[in-house]
C-alpha cells in the first residue's frame, strides 16, 4: 500500500533520526512485513489490534468510542424499514395492480436507485436549511452543557431523525421488493387457492398462510444488510458528521491509518459472519424442513 | 446447418422484439435510457462544457436564468452543459465497468459450471469471497490504493461486480451441459473449450444480458458514491464529481438546488431505466414470471 505511515506519523520532514527511530520502534515499522504480520496475528488473540496511527491510541480504544453511535442510528433505522418495508410489500402485493401497487413499487424503486449521499443532501437542504427544524450534523449540539439527562436525550434525537429518516428510506425499498417478489411466488401456490377456497378472510390468510412461508428471503436479505450496514454508512455518516465506525473507517483511509483499518475490517467481517450465523440460527426455527 | 442456426436465432429476435414492445416496464426505460444517451452525446457536441470557463466576477451560484439553463455552480460554469458532459462520463464508466464485470462473471461462471470438481470448488469459494465482502470498504480501499484516475474506478467498479454473474452463469451452465446435444458434440470429438466458447456461451447468453443492464445500474451508482467520497478523477467532471464539488462548496446549504438535485435527478432515472430494462428483459426471458 502506497504512503509511507512514519511520514504520516511524525508530519515533521525534519525529524531527526533518533525520533524517528523512536517512533518506528513504538508502532512496530522496524521489523520486515512477515514478522510485524506475526506479531499482529499473536496480538489478536490477547484482544491487542495495534496502535492507530492518527489517534495515537490503542485500536480497540478507537474503535469502542464509535460503535455506539453507529448502533444506535443503524438500529433505529433497521427497526423502522423492516417494519414499514414489509407493510408495504404485503400490501403492495396483496393489493397487485391496484394504485397502491403501483405508487408503493415505483417509491421502492426510486429509492433503491438514489445515490444513499444524495438523499442525505436533500433532506438536509429541506429540512435544516429551508424549514430549519432538524440539525444538520453531529450527534448532539457541540459545546452545550445540558440541564438534565431528558434535555440531553431530546437534543440526540433531534439531532437522530435525518439520518436514520436517510438510512430507512434507503432499506425500506428494498426490504418492499423482496417482501413483494417473494409474497407473489407464494400466492401462487396451490395452498393458497385451498385456503381460499375453504372461506378464510383475507387477514387470517395473509398472517397464518402466506406469511410465514415468504419469511425465509425476507430473512436473508435483512441479515446481509445487517452485516453489509458498517459499509455502508459511510455515505450517510459523512453526509450527516455522525460520529461512528463509517466515519471512522473514511477518516482511517484518507489519513493512511492502516492498524484502524485493519481493526475496522476485523469488525466489518466479524459482524457479516454474526449476522449470517444468526440467520442460519433463524431458519431452522422458521422452517423444520431447515433442521435436517 | 448454420443457416437453420441463423433461421433460428433470427425467428428468437423477432419473438423477443415482439415481447419487448408489449412490456411496458421495458418500453418506459429503453425510452429514459435513449433519450439520456442522445442527450449526453449529441448534447454535449452542440453544447460544449469547458471547465476551464470560470464565467466573469460574480457569477458563481447564480440561479437559473435563459443564459444559463440551470444556473451556475460555484466557480461560475454553466450547471448544464457540465451535466451534459458529465453525463457522457457517468456512461462511459458504467458501461466499460460493465464489460469487465460481464467478462470476468460469464468466464468464472461457465469454467466453474462445466469443468467441475475441483475447479468448480476453487472458484466458487473465490466468488463467495466477493459476494460477501462489504462492497463499499472494499472498493473505497481500493480505489484509494490505485488513485483516482477514471480507468482505475472502471477496474475496481469491473472487478468487484461479477461475483453475482459468476453464480446464475454457473447454475444455467450446470443444467446445459447434462443436456443430450453436449454430449453429441464431446462424441464428435470437440474439446472442451470449443464446447464451452461455441455451445454453452450462446445458451447462457440471454441471462448474462439481462445481468448486464443491472450491473451497468450498479457501476453507475458506484461512479457517483465513489467521486462523491472524493476518490474520482478530478479531471473528469461526472456527474459524481459535479455532486462532490457541489456539496464541498456547500451549494445545500446556501439553497443552490440547480446545482445539486439536477445530478442526483440524472443518476435516479438513468439507474432507474436499467432497473426497469433488467425487470423487462427478466420477464421475457424467464416465462414462469409472466403467469403472475
Amino acid at each position: 500500500m502506497p504512503g509511507n505511515p512514519l511520514s504520516m506519523i511524525m508530519r515533521n520532514p525534519k525529524a531527526s533520526p533518533e525520533a524517528i527511530a523512536r517512533t518506528k520502534e513504538l508502532f512496530g515499522l522496524g521489523q520486515p512485513w512477515y514478522i510485524q504480520f506475526l506479531i499482529y496475528i499473536q496480538n489478536l488473540f490477547k484482544g491487542d489490534l495495534g496502535l492507530s496511527f492518527l489517534y495515537k491510541k490503542p485500536v480497540v480504544e478507537v474503535i469502542l468510542q464509535r460503535i455506539m453511535p453507529t448502533l444506535i442510528m443503524v438500529g433505529i433505522a433497521e427497526i423502522i424499514a423492516i417494519f414499514v418495508g414489509m407493510l408495504l410489500g404485503v400490501i403492495s402485493a396483496w393489493k397487485r395492480g391496484t394504485k397502491i401497487d403501483v405508487f408503493a413499487l415505483g417509491f421502492s424503486l426510486v429509492t433503491y436507485s438514489m445515490p444513499t449521499f444524495w438523499l442525505g443532501i436533500i433532506l438536509i437542504s429541506i429540512f435544516s436549511i429551508g424549514l430549519r427544524i432538524f440539525p444538520t450534523s453531529g450527534m448532539f449540539t457541540p459545546g452545550q452543557t445540558f440541564s438534565s439527562t431528558f434535555a440531553m436525550i431530546k437534543d440526540g434525537a433531534m439531532h437522530l431523525v435525518l439520518p436514520v429518516t436517510a438510512l430507512s428510506l434507503v432499506l425500506i425499498g428494498e426490504f418492499t421488493l423482496t417482501m413483494r417478489n417473494t409474497l407473489l411466488d407464494v400466492f401462487t401456490e396451490d395452498y393458497m387457492t385451498t385456503v381460499k377456497a375453504k372461506g378464510f378472510g383475507d387477514n387470517y390468510i395473509i398472517r397464518k398462510h402466506a406469511l410465514p412461508n415468504a419469511m425465509l428471503p425476507m430473512i436473508t436479505i435483512i441479515a446481509i444488510n445487517l452485516g453489509l450496514i458498517i459499509g455502508g454508512t459511510i455515505q450517510i455518516e459523512t453526509i450527516f458528521s455522525w460520529p461512528g465506525i463509517g466515519r471512522l473507517m473514511y477518516e482511517a483511509l484518507k489519513n493512511r491509518d492502516y492498524p484502524l483499518l485493519q481493526g475496522i475490517f476485523l469488525l466489518i467481517t466479524v459482524s457479516v459472519i454474526l449476522a449470517n450465523f444468526i440467520a442460519d440460527i433463524t431458519y431452522s426455527y422458521l422452517d423444520p424442513r431447515v433442521k435436517n | 446447418m448454420s443457416s437453420i442456426k441463423r433461421e433460428m436465432r433470427k425467428k428468437n429476435l423477432t419473438e423477443f422484439f415482439v415481447n419487448f414492445r408489449k412490456n411496458k416496464m421495458g418500453i418506459i426505460g429503453a425510452g429514459i435510457l435513449i433519450f439520456f444517451i442522445l442527450a449526453s452525446f449529441l448534447g454535449s457536441m452542440i453544447f460544449p462544457y469547458d471547465p476551464m470557463n470560470f464565467g466573469e466576477v460574480g457569477s458563481s451560484l447564480q440561479p437559473p436564468s435563459i443564459e444559463h439553463i440551470l444556473g451556475t455552480d460555484d466557480l461560475g460554469r454553466d450547471v448544464f452543459k457540465n451535466l451534459l458532459a458529465g453525463g457522457r462520463i457517468s456512461l462511459i464508466v458504467g458501461v466499460l465497468a460493465t464489460i469487465i464485470s460481464m467478462f470476468l462473471g460469464t468466464i468464472i461462471g461457465i469454467t466453474a459450471g462445466y469443468m467441475g470438481k475441483k475447479t468448480d470448488i476453487i472458484l466458487m469459494r473465490f466468488t463467495d469471497f466477493f459476494l460477501v465482502i462489504p462492497w463499499l470498504p472494499l472498493v473505497l480501499v481500493l480505489a484509494a490504493i490505485l488513485g483516482s484516475s477514471i480507468w482505475n474506478i472502471i477496474f475496481v467498479i469491473g472487478i468487484t461486480s461479477w461475483a453475482g454473474t459468476a453464480r446464475v452463469v454457473r447454475a444455467q451452465t450446470l443444467s446445459i451441459k447434462e443436456r443430450p446435444f453436449i454430449e453429441r458434440i464431446r462424441a464428435i470429438g470437440a474439446d472442451d473449450k470449443a464446447i464451452m466458447i461455441r455451445h454453452i456461451l450462446p445458451n447462457v447468453f440471454p441471462l448474462v444480458f439481462a445481468n448486464t443492464i443491472l450491473v451497468s445500474a450498479v457501476a453507475i451508482i458506484s461512479e457517483t458514491t465513489l467521486s462523491f467520497l472524493g476518490l474520482g478523477d478530478v479531471t473528469r467532471p461526472s456527474w459524481g464529481m459535479m455532486l462532490n464539488s457541489a456539496f464541498e462548496s456547500g451549494a445545500a446549504s446556501s439553497g443552490a438546488y440547480w446545482y445539486f438535485l439536477p445530478p442526483g435527478i440524472c443518476v435516479v432515472l438513468v439507474v432507474l431505466s436499467f432497473t426497469f430494462l433488467g425487470y423487462a428483459f427478466d420477464e421475457i426471458l424467464n416465462p414462469k414470471l409472466r403467469r403472475r
